[in-house]
């Protein structure tokens, strides 16, 4: 051995590769473990199934002439008999899960397993463990999503013989980088978990007590307090706005429920408005699909606080992560 | 004799309790520093404080000249760090993992696998290199982490309790390997332990550390000195009357 210190060079300089070395192995442990392939596997199978009903149901849903006839291909994902929930429903339903179970042991093993101190004892800055957890976890659900999205407009492109059109395909890849920051935004959550949380255990319940609060207990919640202040029929009409509006803002805080709505508008053109609207409002509106700018737009505050959230989580992780003590197991 | 490690007034809490208390030390360029004390000297959280992964509430920390708090990564680039019970990527290999460590030290693929397979060569690891380290005995773990604390070229080595859970054999095996990357390396070795005899058999000077102070710091010989000033110097004290002295015998069983 000799002395030299070729990795020593450039004093205050941090170099990015590390990071990316990192990325690499986190995302190889992921395309490796077997928790990926099961969920992959239920998320296949669960899409081959509401991709089943939409293409069953397809020629009733030509037949019928509204406004949602011109973008027939966007009823590949939104499409349902009753029987299974449609794809983007399905999305929504598993998103959080994938993304829980992606992040629920990123630190919490790392520290048990011993090997924490170990790499924190490399010359790489703290920060890009989580980074690098979370890089990784995003790579592997973006892979997935473009993966399943591509193949279900192909699976429609053989089995309808026509193809999407442009604003189709914009509108079914914004819709999938938005399911993709939707599963970020839990995945960002169980990494928060797992640094909070010294048992893996404990982490994935908290993410998914999480999530049951919100899909099933807040919704209930809500329900309650609105029922107490529901206004009477000879309300005033300001009375029964307001009541609406709030209403609206309470379901908001919802991570799923923002999402349910950037995804309704995105794939259903024909969704102009989300929240309540005065007849004023509608008075002299013509019925019709909305660009695919102006549906970004109407979910633009939504996208925001989706955003916010996953931010938000981030921030927390940084906070109790990066001066906390390191010790070994 | 150059300072690579400076510790003065070294003061860490937590709560009210107080695990390093105004420590003031050093260890010189080359040596091999023992860091003798029972269980919960606060052994641990000073190296932690050396590798700025805890912070102290008080005094300051030079390693290489440089603080650990404000350039981590710095120090950490010529420092390696062997914690107590190291662990490893349970399914990758041996020699996997310390490529891994080698990349994250910004060596090349090519060149970490070269360093790895000699270092594995080194401290005898050879025949595992290619097998999982889920696998591997908790010696076998300890001899990797040693490869995985010199596959970066360190110039300081802090090693804490390196010998736990290893058999005699082994142990006599990885103090003699410590010893040689010393000498022929000019490697600092910073190392700590509750076994005086492994601490007597290699190190060139010993610090004394119980309740999160330094009784004595100094060779063998001076630290007689220091503790029995009025002992007169006709017999020779071993460290082991020091030790027993000052732990009451506590801890040498394990």
């Amino acid at each position: 051995m000799n002395n030299a210190h070729p990795n020593t060079r450039g004093k205050d300089r941090i170099s990015t590769r590390p990071f990316w070395v990192m990325v690499q192995k986190e995302a190889a442990d992921h395309a490796r473990s077997w928790r990926f392939i099961i969920l992959l596997g239920i998320v296949v199978l669960t899409c081959l199934g509401s991709l089943y009903t939409s293409l069953s149901n397809f020629t009733e849903a030509l037949g019928k002439n509204d406004a949602e006839n011109d973008f027939f291909f966007l009823n590949l994902f939104t499409l349902s008999d009753g029987t299974l929930p449609s794809f983007f429903v399905f999305v929504s339903f598993l998103g959080p899960l994938l993304g829980i179970s992606l992040g629920f042991d990123a630190i919490n093993s790392e520290q048990s397993k011993g090997t924490l101190s170990r790499i924190m004892a490399q010359p790489v800055p703290r920060d890009y463990v989580l980074n690098a957890k979370f890089m990784a976890g995003l790579i592997v659900v973006s892979i997935m999503f473009f993966t399943l999205s591509f193949l279900v407009i192909g699976t429609g492109l053989i089995v309808l013989g026509i193809p999407p059109t442009a604003e189709e395909f914009l509108r079914i890849t914004i819709y999938t980088v938005l399911s993709i920051i939707y599963v970020s935004f839990w995945l960002n959550l169980s990494i928060f978990f797992s640094v909070r949380f010294r048992q893996p255990a404990t982490a994935a319940l908290a993410g998914i007590a999480v999530w049951l609060f919100f899909t099933v207990f807040y919704p209930l919640i809500v329900n309650l307090v609105l029922k107490g202040i529901e206004p009477s029929d000879f309300a005033s009409p300001r009375a029964v706005y307001l009541y609406q509006k709030l209403k609206f803002a309470l379901v908001q805080v919802m991570p799923g429920e923002l999402f349910s709505e950037i995804t309704s508008t995105l794939l259903m053109p024909s969704v102009r408005s989300i929240g309540p609207l005065t007849m004023e409002q509608l008075h002299g509106t013509i019925p019709g699909p909305l660009p695919p700018g102006q549906s970004l737009l109407l979910v633009w505050p939504q996208l925001t606080g989706l955003i916010a959230l996953t931010l938000l989580c981030f921030a927390l992780s940084y906070l109790s992560f990066m001066r906390r003590e390191i010790r070994s197991r | 004799m150059e300072k690579i490690i400076e510790l003065s007034g070294l003061t860490k809490r937590y709560g009210t309790h107080i695990v390093v208390n105004h420590l003031d030390m050093s260890v010189g360029k080359g040596e091999i520093f023992g860091l003798l004390g029972p269980n919960g000297a606060g052994k641990s959280t000073t190296i932690l404080m050396m590798m700025g992964l805890t912070e102290p509430d008080a005094g300051t920390v030079r390693v290489c000249g440089l603080d650990p708090v404000r350039r981590p990564i710095q120090v950490k680039r010529k420092v390696g760090y062997l914690p107590e019970d190291v662990g490893f990527y349970e399914d990758m290999t041996g020699m996997e993992n310390l490529v891994y460590t080698a990349r994250l030290n910004e060596i090349h693929a090519d060149e970490a696998a070269r360093r790895a397979g000699g270092l594995l060569e080194n401290v005898g690891l050879r025949e595992v290199k290619h097998k999982k380290t889920g696998k591997y005995s908790r010696g076998m773990r300890q001899r990797l982490g040693l490869a995985d604390v010199l596959i970066k070229h360190p110039e300081v080595i802090i090693l804490d309790e390196p010998t736990l859970g290893i058999d005699p054999a082994g142990v006599k095996e990885f103090l003699e390997l410590i010893v040689k990357l010393s000498r022929e390396d000019g490697i600092t070795v910073l190392f700590s332990s509750h076994q005086l005899h492994q601490v007597q058999q290699v190190c060139d000077r010993v610090g004394i550390f119980v309740d999160g102070r330094l009784l004595a710091q100094g060779d063998i010989g001076s630290l007689a000195a220091q503790l029995f000033p009025d002992t007169h110097m006709t017999r020779k004290i071993g460290l082991d009357e020091i030790y027993y002295r000052y732990f009451q015998g506590g801890d040498d069983h394990e």
